[in-house]
């Protein structure tokens, strides 16, 4: 499989990158060369084999259906939360109007 | 006595609690080191008054006789994904520039609970994201080594290029480092000093910032196998907040050192050895495995048939994992925000990511959004995800046989800055050895096994079992103790 500008153009757009047109030019060969590599990977035998979803057997926790069960990730933070957004107002994250 | 500079790890721990010399000497000694090496770029941001606090608590502490920590009065360089309160933290790209974190990784934390002082956040490839540290938005590090009859500016390796020159350079005895397919390991080869990887979930990730989460692993880096041990061990243990933490506890790797390889089999994977891999590389594997059988261990010949596989599948799952970890930059919620006149929120989603994202950092947020998306999922990531199990399984069989494996670090030792920018492929070729033990979530270290033909260091790697950390730091310090490796880099960069 290989990617046209046409193709490069929709994954920037799914990606949320703005490029311009001469920067999807350029991109276009350089995805074609890694995919090309990427793709003997389909060579190798893989029936009966389940993809890998961790390297260590591991049970997923849940933490105590509380508020604050840990006070470093838990609520009460808002000011620290907000001190490193672009645009807090009023409390919250501000972006540019979505609706009319 | 010996400079303060000149000590690792354990040197400057023993003699701070034997009253030898004060924790604020030291610090001071290798803040002056610091500041006079601006010419390697190895610090985004220096934290000389930082060092100088922790040393002066643990100096307090000595007075009162308290115990004074793991690292009690070793200051240490912090790779700057670790989110550090209160001191700006980038990952050495333009998208996170005027972040300062209001909260401790838990790495870092617990370094500093052991008595460690901070004396700066230390340069590396953007997001972590190379192997030569020249995708920084901050400029590249220059490794301290240069080549014999040479000045020509070397990589020092990445994505932990600033930790790994810092060490070598004598800026500070220590350094945190992450590897994600390599990163730790192959910059500590390219500039001659020991660093480690342990199994995946030792090391909280919580708090250092995400590439790609499966494979993420914190390390220290050194310059010997002890002082990596003593750091290893301040480093590890369970975190909640870490849903991947391993929920065991730290053993005692320090106390536990033993070259003694009686007994012991070491994996030589004879996949590892490929057409036309360099002369001094594939003696210094002799070298490697002539001293191990010298410690007593037995020699065996190992098939690990999947490791060609292993680099094509890690650039399917890292970039496909960071294409979903990155999307949280935004715009919205801290770091850059570009806002063209008149701009939507789409477009100014594609805006700051436009002007905060590198080069390289786009090329893989590209590649994992296409191979995530529908119609190409099961062609590329599912396959790479089987492929993932085949190569960890081809690990579990040979641990049949063999109890750690011997291999290089690298193909090559440092190569010239400007070298491999313009081939990504060429590139992430430098990790072919790297790689595997990642993807398997492996401990792996790589110690100094000698200089090349051009005066340059190179490593040889050990692997090891899942959780056994142990193994292969003994493996380590069996080849450092053989390997005599000794060699410093002229000190040009002082003015």
């Amino acid at each position: 499989m290989s990617v046209d500008k046409a193709t490069v153009t929709k994954i920037a757009s799914l990606a949320r990158i703005a490029m311009s047109d001469a920067e999807v030019e350029a991109m276009v060969p350089e995805l074609n060369n890694i995919l090309g590599w990427v793709e003997q990977l389909g060579e190798v035998d893989v029936t009966g084999v389940e993809p890998m979803a961790t390297v260590v057997p591991n049970a997923l926790r849940l933490r105590e259906d509380e508020v604050n069960a840990d006070p470093k990730t838990g609520g009460g933070v808002r000011d620290k939360v907000l001190a490193n957004a672009p645009a807090p107002e009023h409390g919250f994250f501000g972006v540019p109007k979505v609706i009319e | 006595m010996t400079e303060h500079t000149e000590m690792g790890v354990a040197q400057i721990r023993d003699g701070v609690a034997n009253g030898d010399f004060t924790a604020v000497e030291v610090a001071e000694a290798f803040n002056a080191a610091v500041a006079a090496a601006s010419d390697l770029n190895a610090f985004i941001v220096t934290t000389p008054d930082s060092a100088l606090d922790a040393a002066r608590n643990v100096d307090a502490r000595r007075a009162k006789g308290q115990d004074i920590g793991k690292m009690g009065g070793v200051p240490i360089g912090m790779k700057d994904l670790f989110a550090t309160d209160g001191t700006p933290t980038t990952a050495a790209s333009h998208i996170l520039e005027g972040f300062v974190p209001p909260y401790e990784s838990t790495v870092s934390a617990k370094l500093w609970d052991a008595g460690a002082g901070m004396l700066g956040k230390l340069n590396l490839d953007q997001f972590a994201m190379g192997s030569s540290n020249e995708t920084s938005a901050f400029g590249n590090v220059v490794n301290p080594w240069r080549a014999k009859g040479s000045d020509a500016p070397l990589a020092p390796g990445g994505s932990s290029g600033g930790s790994s020159a810092a060490v070598a350079a004598r800026l500070c005895p220590a350094a945190t480092g992450t590897d994600t397919g390599g990163s730790i390991r192959q910059p500590a080869a390219f500039t001659g000093i020991t660093g480690i990887k342990p199994t995946y979930g030792r090391c909280s990730r919580w708090g250092v910032v995400a590439f790609a989460s499966s494979l993420d692993q914190p390390g220290p880096m050194a310059r010997d196998t002890r002082d990596c041990a003593i750091m290893l061990e301040a480093m590890a243990g369970f975190d909640p907040k870490d849903s991947t933490s391993l929920d065991a506890p730290v053993p005692e790797w320090e106390a536990g050192l033993n070259p003694d390889l009686s007994g012991k089999r070491v994996g030589i994977p004879r996949e590892y050895r490929m057409d036309g891999m360099d002369a001094d590389v594939a003696k210094s594997w002799d070298d490697g495995i002539a001293w191990l059988k010298d410690a007593g261990a037995t020699i065996v010949d190992i098939s690990l048939p999947h490791t060609k596989y292993a680099l094509p599948a890690y650039y399917i799952i890292a970039p496909a994992e960071a294409s979903s970890n990155l999307a949280r930059y935004d715009g919205v919620r801290y770091g850059l925000r570009d806002l063209p006149d008149g701009a939507g929120l789409q477009d100014m989603y594609a805006a700051t990511r436009a002007a905060g994202f590198g080069k390289e950092v786009k090329r893989r947020i590209m590649i994992g959004t296409y191979v995530l998306s529908a119609g190409f999922y099961d062609a590329y990531y599912t396959q790479a995800q089987k492929v993932r199990q085949l190569i960890a399984d081809d690990f579990a069989k040979a641990w049949e046989s063999c109890d750690v494996i011997l291999a290089p670090t690298c193909p090559s030792a440092a190569f010239p800055l400007g070298d491999k920018v313009s081939d990504p492929l060429s590139m992430y070729l430098n990790d072919v050895f790297a790689v595997p033990a990642s993807l398997a979530g492996l401990p792996a270290m790589s110690v100094p096994a000698g200089l090349n033909r051009d005066g340059l260091p190179l490593g040889l790697q050990i692997i090891g079992k899942g959780f056994d950390e142990q193994g292969v730091l003994n493996a380590g310090l069996a080849i450092e103790q053989r390997a005599g490796f000794t060699a410093k880099p002229d000190t040009w960069w002082k003015a």
